[in-house]
Formats: structure tokens, sequence, C-alpha cells
């Protein structure tokens, strides 16, 4: 355990957090907070780590105009699959940090055992998640459009769109991760787990960015996508942790 | 209503039993049927007046497509009725469905993109029933992947539970978006796989088969389950009775 | 019956995809009865084996 991570858990043993026997000292909203700060605080101790989705996400947008063309007409074509591709890799590379750390240093186990809702503290850690790879991500996501030859104009249309499917993947991301947690080799599993379900919000995402692209309304596409997020953070907490409890078992 | 006929689908013994039973009472009428369906929709049935014979391989093509999603409903009633009520046997049942469900919709696909051929003038054509099929083999490839990646068969039985039950809420998701995606794209010159209002000689070999396929599907679903059963069952005497040793 | 087989010009078509349909019910068959036959003769042993230990 490095130093970030045990000045952590020194923090999550403090008074404040002590579970009494019983009732738990804290609510669920508290609990939930406290996770969410605590994750923050750690990625924010390890920076690099942040860094590799970004370079990721950057790297694949970069092989389209060597692969392809590098005419921006033809690119302008091409960038709503090119980038809601990227996006899904990236964020799929992203779960490796969402609970291998806390799995291989007690953690989880600790939240399962806490007397807290598993449910509230893993949702906590998926904001956390998005937060920290998500968002950073749909904030880069018009920055490569640009560089794919969309207009100025679709930036903000881009921005929502992205910032709005990556809520959903990062959920769909956290059941898939759940699921393999304790594998030696998930990798592979683990896309072939998440994909298949992320593909709806490939399809509204790469439609709401063309759309914006091409500077047309794209609410029809937005309304979809946020209707996912909502369905995603109604139930995909539940079976996350779910997956937690089966794989600690 | 008494709720002892469901209690007792929990006790593999009686299960097994059963299972045994009822497999050549699902097996051979499915038989029957499969081969009068071939017999009628191959030779019974007139060609179609715009796809000629080749419209023949809907009798194979629907049936599959049928027992891909049948399947894998089942299996994420099983799964779930094993999760909320811890039933081994529910377990045992979802278990058994996923390579029925894998190969089936593997033929669904091949047999698609034969009739895509002739009908569209091309093997693959992004047809939303055809890409939602496509979707559909990966999450069975993902519940057997996952099945396959944890050893501990009961740890197995709950992960790949909350899989199935968390896929089959994505299925009319996905059948929906791709549905949207297709609409956006359609080119005016595809020629669907729609299927008119088929008169009763096209009509009854294609039921006739669909009865079929889902008997069939009963009768493998009993083999596969007594053998998990089996498997599942370490120590218990009722196996020795079973299997007469 | 060469006309039957010929399925109108579209027996390229129409027989191939009998033929993968079929083998998916003939091997779907085999799968699950080497399955069961498997299963039965590990339980065998497995019984013996206790036998012996008894």
């Amino acid at each position: 355990m490095n130093k970030a991570q045990s000045s952590a858990l020194r923090a999550l043993a403090a008074p404040e957090w002590e579970p009494t026997i019983g009732t738990p000292a804290l609510s669920s909203f508290e609990a939930a907070r406290g996770a969410l700060r605590r994750d923050l605080t750690l990625a924010f101790r390890q920076r690099g780590q942040l860094i590799q989705p970004l370079a990721f996400f950057a790297m694949v947008t970069l092989l389209f105009p060597l692969a392809v063309s590098p005419q921006l007409g033809r690119l302008r074509e091409i960038a709503p699959g090119v980038l809601w591709s990227a996006e899904l890799l990236a964020s799929l590379l992203a779960l490796e940090f969402l609970f291998r750390d806390d799995a291989q240093d007690g953690t989880l186990e600790q939240y399962a055992l806490s007397g807290q809702s598993l449910t509230a503290l893993l949702f906590a850690k998926t904001t956390a998640h998005w937060l920290l790879t998500g968002l950073p991500l749909a904030l880069m996501a018009p920055l490569a459009a640009l560089s794919l030859g969309a207009p100025a104009s679709a930036v903000p249309g881009i921005l929502l769109s992205v910032g709005l499917g990556s809520v959903t993947l990062s959920l769909i991301g956290a059941i898939g991760a759940a699921l393999t947690l304790g594998m030696k080799r998930s990798g592979a599993l683990l896309s072939l787990l998440t994909l298949p379900l992320s593909l709806p919000v490939l399809i509204f995402g790469a439609r709401a960015t063309q759309l914006a692209i091409s500077g047309e309304t794209l609410v029809a596409p937005l309304e979809l996508l946020g209707a996912l997020a909502v369905l995603g953070i109604t139930l995909a907490p539940f079976a996350a942790a779910a997956g937690v409890r089966i794989s600690l078992e | 209503m008494t709720w002892t006929w469901f209690h007792r689908l929990g006790s593999p013994p009686y299960v097994y039993g059963l299972a045994r039973r009822l497999t050549p009472w699902l097996g051979w009428p499915a038989a029957l049927l499969i081969l009068g369906g071939l017999w009628g929709g191959l030779a019974l049935a007139p060609p179609d007046y715009q796809q000629g014979d080749g419209f023949r391989i809907i009798y194979v093509h629907a049936p599959s497509a049928w027992m891909s999603l049948m399947v894998y409903t089942t299996m994420a009633i099983a799964a779930g009725v094993g999760l909320i009520w811890r039933i081994k046997v529910a377990h045992a049942v979802a278990a058994s469905c996923a390579p029925i469900g894998a190969s089936f919709t593997f033929a669904a696909l091949v047999t698609g993109a034969l009739w895509g051929q002739p009908m569209w003038g091309t093997y693959w054509q992004w047809d939303p029933r055809l890409t939602s099929e496509l979707i559909l083999l990966f999450l069975y490839l993902g519940y057997m992947g996952l099945r396959a990646g944890i050893e501990d068969t009961q740890r197995a039985d709950r992960a790949s539970a909350v899989l199935a039950v968390v896929g089959v809420i994505n299925v009319p998701i996905i059948h929906y978006s791709v549905t949207w995606w297709n609409s956006l794209h359609q080119a005016p010159s595809v020629m669907r796989l729609a299927k008119p209002t088929l008169p009763a000689s096209m009509l009854v070999p294609l039921l006739v088969m669909l009865l079929g396929f889902t008997l069939l599907f009963g009768a493998l679903l009993l083999v596969r389950l007594r053998a998990e059963i089996l498997t599942r069952e370490r120590a218990s005497s009722w196996i020795r009775e079973a299997l007469g040793a | 019956m060469r006309e039957f087989l010929d399925m109108g010009g579209y027996a390229a078509f129409v027989w191939p995809s009998y033929a993968v349909t079929l083998a998916a019910i003939a091997l779907n068959i085999y799968w699950a009865r080497r399955l069961l036959a498997q299963a039965r003769a590990a339980a065998r042993r497995r019984l013996a084996a206790q036998d012996q230990r008894a």
C-alpha cells in the first residue's frame, strides 16, 4: 500500500467513521459522500494514472487521419464514429482503475461489511470514476472533434452528448468490473461483457455528434442519452453491488 | 393455490426424474414436427411470387432466430429465479441454456446471410434484425465467457445470473436503438426481409417449424439439465438410485 | 426431382441454409447427449470411489 492510500485509510478509520454495532453511525448519503471524497483525494495524489485514458483517447483519434486521409472534409464525415469508438475504448481502459486497488487492499470488503448500503457506496465510487475519467474525456472530445474538421459551433453539442453518454458508460462498466473482480486476466472478457451493452450509447451519441457537426438540432438523441443515463443510475448500482458481493464471497 | 409444485421444482432428485420422464414426450413430437415442417416448407408451400423458391429459407431462418430470443429470455428468467430464491436447479437451467441459444443464434446469422445474397445482392446487410442478432451472439458469448472465467460453480452461477438479467433488460433497448439507427441510414433501394401476410399454405409449415423448434429446445434443455444436476450434486445418495448403480 | 433440387435457381442458398440449421440441431443433440453421458460416467466413478473408501 502506498502512502496516499494508507493516509486515506487512516482518514476512514478516524472517529467520525467508526462504525457502531447495530445501527450505522452515518446515513447512507453521508457514507457515500465520504467514499466519493476519499476516491477523489486518492486519485489526485496519483495524477499520472488519470492521464492514461486521455492519452489513449487522443492516440486513437490520431490513428484515423493517418489511416484514412488528412482531408478535413472526409474526416468530418467519420468524426462521430471515430469519437465514439475512441470514447468507448477509452472508458473501457479506464475501468481498470475503478475497483482494482480497492479490491486488492480490502477496502471493498470493508465497504461490504460496513453495514452501509453497498449500492450507495458503489454509486459514489462510480460517480468519482466518472468525474475522474468520463468528464475529462468529455472535455477533450470537442478538441478531438475540431482536429477532425468539426466546426466550432459543434463544441457545446459534442460536450453535452459525450458528457451524458459517458455517465451510462461508467455505470455499465461498473457492472462489468464488479462481475470480473478478482479474475486474473479479465481484460478481454470485460470488453466482451460491456461493449455489447454500450452499443445504444454509441448509436445515440454518434447521432448527436453528427447532428452537432452538421449544425442541426440534437434534442432527440440527447433525450435518448438522458433516458439511458436515468435508467442506468436507477438500476446499475444495484447490479454492481450484487456483482461485488458475489465476487467477494 | 398451493406452492408445493414450485418447491418441488427446487429439489434436484425430483427435477432429475421429471426431466428424464419428460424428455421423450418433447423430443419425439419435436422430431415429427420438424420433419413435417421441412416437408411442408420445401415441397408443399408454393414458391413466393417475388422471391421464388429463395423464400423457403424462412422455414429455417425464422425458427432459429425465434430460438435465439426465446432461449435468452428463458435463461434470464431462470437466472432471475435462481438469484432471488437461491434455487440451485434454476441456475442449472440457466447454465444449460447458453450453448443451445448461442448455436442457434449462429445458425440464424448464417441463414440470414444466405437469404441476403439472393434478396439484397450481398451476403451481409446492416439490417436491424441481422445486426441485433449479431449483438445477441456477443451477449451469449459474454455470458459463457464469464461462466468459464469463474471456477467456483456457485459464484459462476450467481455472477452470470446478474449478467443475464442485465442483458435481458438491455435486449429491447439494443433492438430499439438498432432499429432507430437503421431507419436513419436506410437506403431506399434496399429490399427488406419484411414478411407480408403469408397465405396459409406458406404459414402453416412455418408455425409447425416454430413449434417443433420450441419442443426441441425443451428436450435439449432437459437432457443438459440432467447432466448439470449430476455434476453439481456431489455426494447425494439419490444419484446412486437414479443411476441404478 | 431435378427441378426440386434446383430450387428455382436458388439451390446455392436454400440448401446450405437447411444444411447449417440441421447441422445445428444434430450437433446440439450430440452435445447434450455426450454431456449427459460424461456426467453419468463421472458420477459413477465418484460413487465407486466412495464405495472403496467405505
